[in-house]
């Protein structure tokens, strides 16, 4: 199959910007006619100046359509990005998502008119908390990030409450840099611990890194570098002896659904990536939802309002009186459009469903692992004995060191084969990393068009390396100047005028 | 049968494990320990059918009343408007809707597009020159800024109105924990709302890293001297915020142009649904100030060319500042944001025009007055109860004795209409008061009956 993307281009440029279609009275919008009645803003708050762009609709509806045709989705091809697990989206959640039972809702309407909505949260909480063995489960976190800020806050208000001030937080070197970011917002000192030569974190290490500060490890299990943390038991062990809290990032947790849970695995506090695991799409970054899971001890310091269920009136309510709550981390509670679809998704797969999710995406990986790890060019540093799960991490750097062609130059070659990038120099403990993740919603046949891509890349890179630094072509646009763009930053329209004079 | 959404059948799969030299499926899992292995099976419904569903969940959602069936004046951070159904159909196109943050520029130029436009239109609104691809919401973009400010004049001190909005303080002390930043509010004037200049000037001092306003506030006043805010809060070193409604923009002046260093606020009016909270749309926008850029959280988007130099593209740009290079030291921890309601806030900005944009917020400000009007003229309610200008949002207090704002609107419902969010838990100090909200979505014959019929519940206590 051959790829090339739409480019609509100009002389010197791809489709104008908005601003630069702009014409004078145009207009894509309609209003009815207001009351009879003039406001009492004095003239002194009026405005006398606004530059928007105008525009009829079909011009607005032509220009963003083009634009989203020089963007690659998941509905476009394969997107193995690892760690990020870009599955299918299932449209039917689109849809119910847009109903306007859901999305023509406000949050400050009386309970009894949103009782469907506070029964799919309730019921999406304890679908959650299942799939990861804990006790309660809050809805608010946007993403991942988000989540993971609130944990730190969780941690925090736990040690507190316990007399204790605790001001370090361990991670591992293979950790999510918002691990670090997360950890550092909520004020902890970040403690990095190695990992060892089976890729795993090194116990030795932790224990010794460990003391009467610790206030939690974070971990993700798999990590990120597909392994599962086998000693997880021993490591949940020593986290709580010397008092502290065992952290779950979620990113991974596509590579263990109905296998085995965080909260059996010692996990204190878990985040979800609903737009990952729960295949709500992302957006072109956003918007996620990260909810937090924690077991019975850390309930109490969750957010309010929590969405509790009154036996006797038969009617679900949002409960604020939760004394030792943290308070909130998000106006509201939560992405809901986001969570009618993971909810929505959780009914289309079942409880079967989803551990087969995890079998298929596992299986992917491995066909890969074991397809390209002995590919002259490409290497797998750490354990190869045992599996790996849902993602693998490929090393380029043979290719890199005997032809000059490093993970970045494969990842966007790959581009115009029509396949993402896989994730490049991540985890950074890998040199010239390429992180690959399949999901389970990949056909054999693409897994082997992807294979045989990456067999040609490295054939390339022995006989035209050339092709290979050219690279991409066949997409809207070639290399751009990230330097550049950095160290003169343009950040808008009006910045971009200024240069231009 | 197959499955949906996993093509590889179990024949398939049977294959593959052949090929690679795996015995069977568990095998990939032996990795996990015995102890902590799933014996039995989540408990969780059985899978059922998309047909099954979409009936399940649009059964259990119909027990919501949504506002396009109830009349509902409710705003307070979240405010109803119509969106085109060109905008809604743009943002579905699943291009956009599919695809993971733009970190491959050459096939995302799209996204990174459509981005640059929302930032630029942002700025173009507020009066900045920057602007960042998105925030979670405006509360966590109040809690980003004051991180941004202390870490920009290495002050300590947040001073922020005693009338701001609960949920965003609440946020705000939340991000504040780190930092251990102190959070001071600072008190109004009892008649107009208004910020007390007298006790701002008294609290600034060389330890003062921002002071923050709401224009308009929570409690939907306009704040008429924020350029003497200003003013005094740069003679003190410090820098000022300022938190807004966009739409309110279309006619009010740009916080730019009265000092504002920082803009933030609530993106969901610009062509996104409600959605019962979320998800939302933080703007985050600064003047052009390297100390400024350098300290901005989130994701930025950047004009630059190809190699070549001969033609212009767009990037992610700074990305130094952000987590996944930086690690703890990065500006913020953010990833994932809301990248998506910034496309719809660019396609229905672009569709409004400065003129369309104009209108829509004459109207939402000619609505609203118009039911301060009726309102206000009914015997036992007040509105507002400020005497500053206001935009769209405005305060009813029921001083009917025996009559409460929760009975009040208790009655209200029971003839289909959603009243205002009671303000009683938050400012306790205001009684029987709540904050109601009108937009162009409120035709003059549905303010009308919400005020005959408020005057009928009034009477009847």
């Amino acid at each position: 199959m051959k790829y090339q993307q739409a480019r609509w281009a100009d002389e010197g440029r791809l489709e104008p910007l908005v601003f630069e279609l702009s014409k004078a009275k145009r207009t894509g919008y309609t209003l009815p006619p207001k009351a009879p009645s003039e406001s009492n803003i004095p003239n002194k708050l009026i405005r006398t100046e606004l530059e928007l762009p105008e525009l009829s609709e079909p011009e607005v509806v032509r220009h963003y359509t083009r634009l989203s045709q020089m963007n690659y989705g998941v509905d476009s091809g394969f997107y193995p990005l690892g760690s990020c697990t870009m599955k299918y989206n299932p449209k039917i959640c689109e849809e119910l998502a847009a109903l306007e039972t859901a999305s023509c809702i406000h949050p400050y309407q009386d309970e009894d008119t949103v009782q469907g909505a506070l029964e799919l949260m309730y019921k999406l909480e304890r679908y959650l908390a299942e799939i990861a063995g804990v006790a309660r489960v809050c809805l608010h976190p946007s993403a991942g990030a988000h989540g993971e800020f609130l944990g730190m806050l969780l941690t925090r208000a736990y040690h507190r409450s316990r007399g204790k001030e605790r001001n370090e937080v361990i991670v591992p070197d293979s950790a999510h840099g918002t691990n670090f970011a997360s950890a550092a917002m909520a004020g902890f000192d970040v403690v990095v611990v190695p990992s060892n030569s089976r890729g795993r974190v090194d116990l030795e290490a932790l224990r010794k890194a460990m003391s009467k500060r610790t206030a939690a490890l974070m971990l993700t299990n798999p990590n990120t570098l597909g392994l599962f943390e086998d000693e997880i038991l021993k490591i949940a062990e020593a986290v709580h002896k010397v008092g502290g809290l065992l952290y779950y990032d979620g990113a991974n947790l596509n590579g263990i659904l109905g296998k085995t849970r965080p909260g059996d695995m010692g996990f204190d506090i878990v985040h979800f990536n609903l737009h990952k695991t729960f295949s709500t799409p992302h957006g072109g970054g956003g918007p996620g939802a990260g909810p937090i899971g924690v077991t019975k001890r850390l309930e109490k310091f969750l957010p309010v309002p929590m969405v509790e269920y009154d036996k006797k009136r038969k009617r679900y309510y949002l409960n604020y009186r939760c004394p030792q709550s943290v308070g909130k981390i998000k106006s509201f509670y939560g992405n809901f459009g986001v969570l009618v679809k993971a909810y929505a998704y959780i009914l289309l797969m079942g409880a079967s469903g989803l551990q087969e999710v995890t079998e298929a995406a596992t299986l992917n990986a491995n066909y890969i692992m074991r397809k390209l790890r002995d590919v002259d060019g490409f290497e797998i540093k750490f354990d190869t004995s045992g599996p790996c799960k849902h993602e693998v991490v490929l090393s380029a750097e043979p290719m890199n060191k005997n032809y000059g062609v490093n993970a970045r130059a494969i990842a966007k070659r790959l581009l115009d084969y029509g396949i993402h990038a896989p994730t490049y120099y991540f985890p950074p403990i890998v040199p010239e990393a390429l992180m690959i993740e399949p999901t389970e919603t990949e056909t054999k046949e693409e897994l082997d068009r992807f294979i045989a891509a990456m067999k040609e890349i490295a054939e390339d890179a022995k006989s035209h390396p050339d092709k290979l630094l050219a690279a991409p072509t066949a997409t809207a646009i070639g290399r751009l100047d990230e330097t550049k763009a950095s160290r003169e930053p343009i950040l808008s329209w009006k910045m971009y005028r200024k240069m231009a004079k | 049968m197959g499955h949906p959404y996993i093509p590889n059948t179990r024949e398939i799969r049977e294959q593959m494990l052949d090929e690679i030299g795996v015995a069977s499926v568990d095998d990939l899992f032996s990795d996990i320990p015995e102890k902590i292995r799933l014996k039995k099976k989540l408990k969780l419904p059985a899978q059922i059918s998309e047909l099954e569903v979409t009936r399940d969940v649009q059964k259990m959602l119909a027990h919501n009343k949504p506002f396009t069936q109830i009349l509902s004046f409710l705003g307070g951070g979240l405010w109803p408007h119509h969106i085109p159904a060109h905008v809604r159909s743009l943002v579905q196109r699943s291009e956009f809707l599919t695809s993971y943050t733009p970190y491959q520029a050459e096939t995302s130029q799209g996204m990174l597009q459509a981005l640059f436009e929302y930032q630029s239109m942002i700025c173009e609104l507020t009066g900045m020159d920057i602007s960042n691809a998105s925030m979670y919401d405006w509360a966590t973009a109040v809690g980003e800024a004051a991180l941004m400010c202390a870490r920009v004049t290495g002050r300590k001190k947040i001073l922020v109105p005693e009338l701001m909005s609960q949920e965003r303080f609440s946020v705000l002390q939340n991000y504040a924990i780190g930092p251990s930043l102190d959070i001071v509010k600072i008190g109004y004037d009892w008649a107009s709302g208004q910020l007390d200049l007298s006790q701002l000037r008294e609290r600034l001092g060389q330890d003062v890293a921002c002071v923050y306003i709401e224009n308009p506030s929570y409690l939907g006043f306009l704040e008429t001297h924020a350029k003497e805010i200003a003013d005094a809060t740069h003679k003190a070193g410090a820098l000022f915020v300022v938190g807004v409604n966009p739409i309110s923009l279309g006619l009010l002046k740009a916080p730019g142009d009265y000092g504002a260093d920082i803009v933030v606020g609530e993106g969901q009016p610009l062509g996104n649904p409600i959605s019962f909270g979320g998800p939302t749309l933080g703007i985050f926008a600064c003047r052009d100030d390297t100390k400024l850029i350098r300290q901005i959280p989130g994701r930025l988007v950047g004009a630059t060319t190809t190699l070549d130099e001969k033609t212009r593209g767009f990037t992610m740009v700074l990305q130094t500042r952000e987590q996944h290079i930086r690690r703890e030291r990065a500006t913020s921890n953010i990833c994932s944001n809301e990248a998506l309601c910034a496309v719809a806030a660019a396609i229905y900005l672009a569709s409004l025009g400065s003129r369309g944009l104009r209108e829509l917020a004459e109207t939402c400000a000619a609505n609203a007055s118009y039911a301060i009007k009726k309102l206000g003229a009914i015997d036992g309610l007040e509105a507002p109860i400020f005497t500053s200008p206001h935009f769209n949002e405005f305060t009813l207090r029921c001083t009917q004795p025996k009559l409460g704002i929760k009975k009040f609107n208790a009655k209200l419902l029971k003839q289909g209409i959603q009243g205002g969010k009671s303000i009683k838990g938050e400012f306790p100090e205001f009684g029987e008061t709540a904050l109601l909200c009108a937009t162009e979505l409120h035709r003059k014959e549905d303010i009308d009956r919400l005020a005959d019929i408020a005057a009928e519940v009034v009477v009847r206590k």
